[in-house]
C-alpha cells in the first residue's frame, strides 16, 4: 500500500463515471421543460397539449447509439416533478416506464425507428395520462373518464404525431452528434 | 504730322461703332444675329456634355450601386431596429394598460393590500390548472393567498419558492370555493374539473338560482375573501332522482390569456380542520 493513497483503504468503492451525453441532457431537457410550460399552452387543441419531455425521451432512447436513456428519464421526470403539481414521483416513474418500452421497441423493432417511434408515442401518451388520471382518481378527483379522454387524451396524443417526426430527426442528429461514426482506415 | 488726326479719327469711329453695337445689343435687335452664331454651338456642346454624362456614369457606376446597396443594408437594418420598437412599445402600452386597471382595481378596494405578479407559464399536463408566477416568498407571498385580476377570482397560491409561485386556478379539479350566487344569496360549492370547466355543486334544491346570476365569493370556509367575483351562471340542471341541483359557470377571468394578477397579502386563509365535527368512537 502507498503511503497518502487513502483511496486504497476502499478497494471495492464503485467508480462513478458520468457520460459527456448524461451531462447534455440537463440543458437539452431544462430547454424541453421550458418551452413546455411557456410556449405549449397556447397551443393546445381542445384541453389537449404536446409533452415535449415525452417526445423527447421517446425519441432519445429508440437512438441506436444510446445506452444512457434511463438517466434521462430520470433527470427529465424530476425536472418535471419540480415544476409540476402532481407528485415528483409520477413523472419520474412515467417517463422511466416510456424508456423501458422504447428498450423492448428497440429490439423488435431496430430496422424501422421511425414506426417504433410513432408506436412508442402512441402507447407512452396512453399510459403516461392513465397514470396521471390514475393519481388524480387516488386524490378523490372525479373523473369524467370518457370526456377525459375525448378532451385531453387524443387531442394531446393528435399533437404528439404531428411532433413525431420532427423530434425523431432532431434527437438523431444530437445522438450523431454526441457519438459520432467511427471511420475505419 | 498728319498721322495723328487720321489716327484720332479711327479712334472715335471704333468707339463709335462699339457703343452702336453696345446700343444695338441693349435694345436686342442683335438677338437674331446672336440665335442664328450661338445656336450650332450650343447645340454642339449639349451633344457633347450628353455623351460626356453617360461615359463618367458609366464609369462611376459601379461604385454607385455599391454605395446605394450599403445605404440599402443600412436602412433596412433600421428599419428593423424600428419595427422591433415598435413592437416592444406596443407590447409595453398592453402592459401599462393592465397594470393601469390593476392599480384602479386596487385603488377601490383600499381594505386589501396587492402585490403583482407576471405570468411566467404553466402546468406541464393537461389535467390539472395552475399557473407559475414570477414573485415568491422574497415579495411576501405565501401558500394560500388569494389571487385575482381586475375581472375576478383567479385562484390562489398552492405552493412558494424565493422567487416564484404556483397558482392553483378556481379551474383545477381539486379546487373547492364556497360561493353564493346575486341576487338570490344561495350558498353553493364551486368546483373545477379535469377539462377546465366549472360548475356549482351542493346547492340546495330549494334554491332559486337562475341563468345570467352572477357568482361571488362567499368568505365560509376562510380560505377566500367574501365577495370577489367568480363568474355567472350559464345554465341550471335538476336532476329529479337527487335532492341536489347543478349549475354550469362562465368564469369572467380569462384564464386563456392571463398575463399579469394580483396577489392579496393580507389575507391568511384560515384552517378550521380542529373546528370541523369529527365521529368518536363510542
Amino acid at each position: 500500500m502507498r503511503k497518502g493513497n487513502f483511496l486504497n483503504f476502499f478497494p471495492a468503492l464503485p467508480v462513478i463515471r458520468i457520460d459527456i451525453s448524461t451531462w447534455i441532457a440537463i440543458p437539452v431537457l431544462l430547454v424541453l421543460i421550458i418551452l413546455q410550460m411557456v410556449v405549449i399552452p397556447r397551443f393546445t387543441l381542445i384541453q389537449g397539449m404536446a409533452d415535449l419531455m415525452l417526445l423527447g425521451l421517446c425519441a432519445w432512447s429508440l437512438q441506436r447509439k444510446v445506452h444512457n436513456a434511463w438517466q434521462w428519464a430520470i433527470i427529465g421526470g424530476l425536472m418535471a416533478g419540480y415544476v409540476s403539481a402532481f407528485p415528483w414521483y409520477v413523472p419520474v416513474l412515467g417517463y422511466i416506464t416510456v424508456v423501458g418500452l422504447a428498450m423492448l421497441l428497440r429490439r423488435r423493432l431496430w430496422q424501422v425507428p421511425i414506426l417504433a417511434m410513432f408506436i412508442l408515442t402512441f402507447l407512452g401518451t396512453i399510459l403516461f395520462d392513465l397514470a396521471l388520471l390514475t393519481v388524480l382518481r387516488l386524490q378523490n378527483v372525479s373523473i369524467p373518464l370518457v370526456e377525459a379522454l375525448n378532451t385531453i387524451t387524443l387531442p394531446s396524443l393528435l399533437l404528439n404525431f404531428f411532433l413525431t417526426i420532427p423530434f425523431f430527426a432532431l434527437f438523431s442528429e444530437l445522438a450523431d452528434w454526441i457519438y459520432p461514426e467511427e471511420l475505419e482506415v | 504730322m498728319n498721322a495723328t488726326p487720321a489716327r484720332s479719327l479711327q479712334t472715335i469711329v471704333l468707339t463709335l461703332v462699339i457703343l452702336g453695337l453696345i446700343a444695338l445689343a441693349l435694345g436686342g435687335y442683335l438677338t437674331p444675329v446672336s440665335r442664328f452664331v450661338l445656336n450650332p454651338i450650343i447645340t454642339a456642346q449639349s451633344w457633347l456634355a450628353r455623351r460626356v454624362q453617360t461615359l463618367q456614369n458609366y464609369i462611376n457606376q459601379p461604385q454607385d450601386v455599391a454605395i446605394l446597396q450599403e445605404r440599402n443594408a443600412e436602412l433596412e437594418q433600421e428599419v428593423a431596429l424600428l419595427q422591433r420598437q415598435i413592437i416592444e412599445l406596443q407590447q409595453q402600452i398592453a402592459e401599462t394598460r393592465i397594470l393601469s386597471a390593476l392599480v384602479d382595481f386596487a385603488r377601490v378596494q383600499p381594505e386589501n393590500r396587492f402585490v403583482s405578479a407576471s405570468v411566467i407559464g404553466r402546468e406541464n399536463y393537461p389535467f390539472v390548472q395552475y399557473a407559475i408566477i414570477d414573485k415568491g416568498s422574497d415579495n411576501g407571498l405565501r401558500s394560500g393567498m388569494p389571487v385575482v385580476t381586475v375581472q375576478g377570482l383567479v385562484g390562489r397560491i398552492s405552493a412558494v419558492t424565493a422567487g416564484a409561485a404556483r397558482i392553483q386556478l378556481l379551474t383545477d379539479a381539486e379546487s373547492k370555493i364556497n360561493v353564493r350566487t346575486e341576487p338570490s344569496r344561495d350558498q353553493a360549492m364551486l368546483v373545477g374539473s379535469v377539462t377546465g370547466e366549472v360548475s356549482l355543486d351542493v346547492i340546495d334544491p330549494d334554491a332559486k338560482i337562475e341563468v345570467g346570476n352572477l357568482v361571488l365569493t362567499s368568505g365560509l370556509g376562510g380560505d377566500y375573501p367574501a365577495n370577489i367575483l367568480v363568474g355567472q351562471v350559464t345554465g341550471v340542471r335538476r336532476i329529479e332522482t337527487e335532492p341536489l341541483q347543478y349549475a354550469s359557470i362562465q368564469p369572467v377571468v380569462d384564464f386563456k390569456n392571463l398575463e399579469i394578477v394580483l396577489v392579496i397579502t393580507n389575507f391568511r386563509p384560515e384552517d378550521i380542520t380542529p373546528l370541523e365535527p369529527t365521529v368518536i368512537a363510542p
